[in-house]
């Protein structure tokens, strides 16, 4: 039993990872909470049912279309929404116009399909297999398969390509990479498409692991996301993976063991708890603040 | 007794030394200099004297009594008031209402007094604005005492830096660059400014400042800084020419 | 009065204007916080939630009377407001926020699983005791109580937390202690519009106090000025009627609310009526004076 819960919060937290990521790399470099990033992935989960159901597709094409379709529509965002805001106006100005695109995309989403629940189509065949007594599906492998390459490819494009590189001088100082000639529009618009495609492949893989997207799906996951990337240190990539996994897994325990009615207070128990005793999360570093 | 001292203060940022076991004394009524290549550790010392950061080692006494660990209103409250290297008024308060804040520490507004508008509240009002009155005119800002505080040319935000300093009555005045972006004749206004703060009003003068050609005429002591330590402290003429000042300035000017 | 304004005017005008005055109250509260202080909280409704289930559940299980159930729900709104607010106004602003939505969540789901709050269901059969003349007085009140604290070297002292928080501190303010004192005012408007909230309509539930409600909130601030009242107010009643009079394209609200932060966001970060005062309108007056004299 505690076996099979254990790998139900590993699915769930892997998802929520891919989730944090793009939270704790948008924070990192512009420090802002890209409060729409959960809508992103609610498009994303849309955009994989469109293809799958519409356009026939199989699950994996559908996969990377919902990704590339979110690119576009993270970097569309970042330059209506917060380009014009930035370098002029508070940071204040710049959450609050986050929200106004979260507000606006889960509206969107709303008068195009309705308000309720749309279930995805069977598009796996899912099997079970049993090792000794603890039962995993080959949904679950596959969830945790992708998103464990996927995490694996940001590592990699992050630590040894020069746009990796570029995008973490930007994020110790965007000032001094400007200065260093880094474009540095380019690579905060990069960083937004980055975050907002592994939103989506997260979205999609949702939409079938519990056979139903929504438009407001996005608000609760997107905000139990942020939670794990401050458990994690805001601004840590590993830290959002680990963060997102720990979460995943403390709330599927915290439903099993102690309480079905609480499951969506535990995340936000976690975040407050975090941010009381330790503000800079897992892995991230102590900043000290500049005068 | 010296009014401020420092001893072997040290400051670190995971890892990096940003002082070093640093003594220092300011003594009543004197005018000190600190000055320092960039990066020296100059504006650190101003920000662990106001409790802006607290030193990883060493002590600091003002008037006798350790301040180590106080938060920054309470050292404030003591008697210690600061500028900032990169201005930090109230942009969007009026040049009057930033004095009149410069005089919380001296003059508490209380939450109820204030929300009910008790006497006791009224007269620390018409207080604070006397004195707002006082100094915006000492410094030549009382035609402008309406404004936005972000809407003054910046001379004008330096000068107002300083008068709500002032406010404060401190018995020690931080300067961090004053005369920065400033033109030479401004810089003779502003000098013969900090001389009259010091005559007139009493108040201990430490300043961190480039412009060697004013350290060199008001201060009468000065310490100079590199990579987090004291090198050199005396008089101007003596600072002047001591040989690791002058290296590690010429070693400025040589890269 | 109240007879005599049933008399008069058309009971839907009047239900408009209650929830206007419920709404400026509330949005007030919120000013403090968010306008004045500059702190972000987007967890308002979450204390508009606690007062309004304070107050249903003293008169309807215990027979307190009206006045003293609103004044306990603001009083609990703003106990909790304290609680939540000292450990993290030390935070930098965007935490804040994240722990502000936190609370109102988890207080959503306490009250969705609270047996004397009737859980999913929530509670109902309140008298209605909230009259439109008690709203007015009420908001006369604390129009003038905000203003007064806003004019004063405290409320001042608010701004300048705003404005620039080590300076403030370096000019001897207590920032901590402030901006705690800001949220716990906040929270106690908040559960004081509660109160009246819930004795109006006669019927609350969880789901009235979500985060969409704490968006709504932050609207009507965002949308006036932050941290001029006329502005707040302005906001709140703009807030509160508009809906009303896009009924039929009831669909587009929110989308319309979206596209309307972040379009003011843009270009007028301030508010319409941000920080606006009497004497910049006088000025402007004389210059144009002095302009027509010599032309």
């Amino acid at each position: 039993m505690f076996w099979e819960q254990l790998i139900n919060g590993l699915t769930l937290g892997s998802t929520y990872a891919l989730i944090a990521l793009g939270y704790t790399m948008v924070y990192g470099i512009i420090q802002l909470i890209n409060f729409a990033h959960g809508e992103i992935y609610m498009w994303g989960a849309f955009a994989g049912l469109f293809l799958v159901t519409v356009l026939g597709v199989n699950i994996f094409v559908a996969l990377i279309g919902a990704m590339i379709f979110c690119t576009l529509l993270g970097m569309l965002m970042e330059k209506i929404a917060y380009r014009p805001l930035r370098g002029k106006s508070s940071r204040l100005s710049a959450l609050i116009s986050a929200i106004g695109v979260s507000i606006f995309l889960s509206t969107l989403m709303v008068l195009l399909r309705g308000p309720n629940t749309t279930r995805y189509p069977e598009v796996l065949r899912v099997k079970t297999f049993s090792l000794g007594a603890v039962e995993i599906s080959s949904l679950q492998i596959i969830i945790l398969l992708v998103a464990f390459l996927l995490m694996a490819a940001l590592t990699f494009m992050v630590q040894k390509t020069k746009l990796g590189k570029a995008m973490r001088a930007c994020s110790q100082d965007l000032d001094a990479s400007y200065l260093m000639g880094i474009n540095v529009n380019r690579i905060i618009s990069f960083t937004f498409a980055i975050g907002s495609a592994l939103a989506a492949a997260g979205g999609v893989m949702v939409g079938i692991y519990y056979n139903a997207v929504w438009p407001y799906m996005g608000t609760m996951a997107g905000l139990k996301a942020f939670s794990a990337a401050v458990l994690g240190g805001i601004g840590s990539i590993p830290g959002a993976m680990l963060g997102g996994i720990i979460l995943g897994v403390l709330e599927i325990l915290g439903v099993a063991y102690l309480s079905s009615s609480y499951k969506d207070a535990i995340a936000f128990a976690i975040l407050i708890l975090v941010l009381l005793v330790r503000p800079q999360g897992i892995m991230g570093q102590k900043k000290m603040k500049k005068v | 007794m010296p009014i401020l001292k420092l001893e072997k203060i040290t400051q670190e940022f995971g890892g990096l030394r940003a002082l070093d076991s640093v003594d220092l004394e300011v003594r009543e009524r004197e005018i000190f200099g600190v000055i320092g290549p960039n990066g020296a550790g100059k504006t650190t010392l101003f920000n662990i004297i106001t409790g802006i950061y607290v030193p990883t080692e060493g002590d600091l006494l003002f008037k006798g009594k350790k301040l180590n660990g106080l938060p920054a209103h309470k050292i404030a409250s003591l008697g210690i008031a600061r500028t900032f290297q990169n201005i930090r008024l109230f942009g969007r308060l009026s040049v009057e209402d930033n004095v009149k804040i410069g005089s919380m520490a001296l003059m508490p507004a209380g939450f109820w007094s204030s929300l009910l508008g008790l006497p006791s509240e009224r007269k620390a009002g018409r207080k604070a604005e006397e004195k707002s009155r006082f100094l915006l005119k000492m410094l030549g800002l009382y035609e402008k005492r309406k404004e936005y505080a972000s809407s003054l040319a910046y001379g004008e935000q330096r000068k107002l830096e300083i008068a709500r300093a002032l406010a404060l009555e401190p018995s020690l005045l931080l300067l961090d660059e004053p005369a920065a972006g400033m033109n030479p004749a401004e810089k003779d206004e502003l000098m013969d400014l900090i001389r009259r703060i010091r005559d007139d009003m009493g108040i201990t003068i430490l300043l961190v400042e480039h412009d060697m050609h004013l350290v060199m005429n008001i201060c009468e002591r000065i310490a100079a800084f590199d990579y987090g330590r004291k090198i050199a402290e005396g008089s101007p003429d003596r600072v002047k020419n001591d040989e690791r000042v002058i290296m590690s300035y010429l070693g400025d000017l040589g890269e | 009065m109240d007879a005599w304004f049933a008399q008069y005017v058309d009971a839907y005008y009047l239900r408009i204007m209650v929830l206007i005055g419920i709404n400026i109250i509330l949005a007030l509260g919120l000013n403090l916080i968010t306008g004045v202080t500059g702190q972000l909280s987007m967890g308002h409704a979450g204390f508009m939630s606690i007062g309004a289930y304070t107050a249903a559940i003293l008169t309807l299980h215990y027979g307190t009377s009206f006045v003293l159930a609103l004044l306990s729900g603001s009083l609990m709104a703003a106990f909790f407001g304290f609680i939540i607010g000292i450990p993290t106004l030390r935070l930098e602003g965007d935490y804040l926020a994240m722990v502000t939505i936190g609370f109102a969540e988890i207080i959503r789901v306490f009250f969705l699983n609270f047996e004397l709050g009737g859980k999913a269901v929530g509670l109902y059969g309140m008298q209605q005791y909230t009259t439109f003349s008690m709203v007015f007085i009420l908001v006369i009140l604390v129009v003038v109580l905000n203003w007064q604290l806003l004019k004063s070297r405290y409320g001042r002292a608010l701004y300048a937390i705003r404005e620039n928080e080590i300076a403030a501190e370096a000019c001897g303010v207590n920032t901590t202690g402030m901006k705690v004192a800001a949220f716990t005012m906040g929270s106690f408007l908040a559960g004081l519009a509660g109160g009246l909230y819930s004795h109006y309509m006669g019927y609350i539930a969880p789901q009235d106090f979500g985060f969409m409600r704490s968006i709504e909130i932050l609207n009507m601030v965002v949308l006036g000025g932050m941290g001029s009242i006329p502005g707040v107010m302005l906001g709140a009643a703009v807030l509160t009627v508009l809906p009303e009079m896009l009924r039929i394209v009831a669909d587009y609200r929110l989308l319309f609310y979206g596209a309307l932060l972040v379009i003011l966001m843009i270009f007028r970060p301030n508010g319409i009526m941000g920080d606006m005062r009497l004497y910049d309108l006088k000025q402007r007056l004389r210059t144009k004076e002095v302009k027509t004299c010599r032309s």
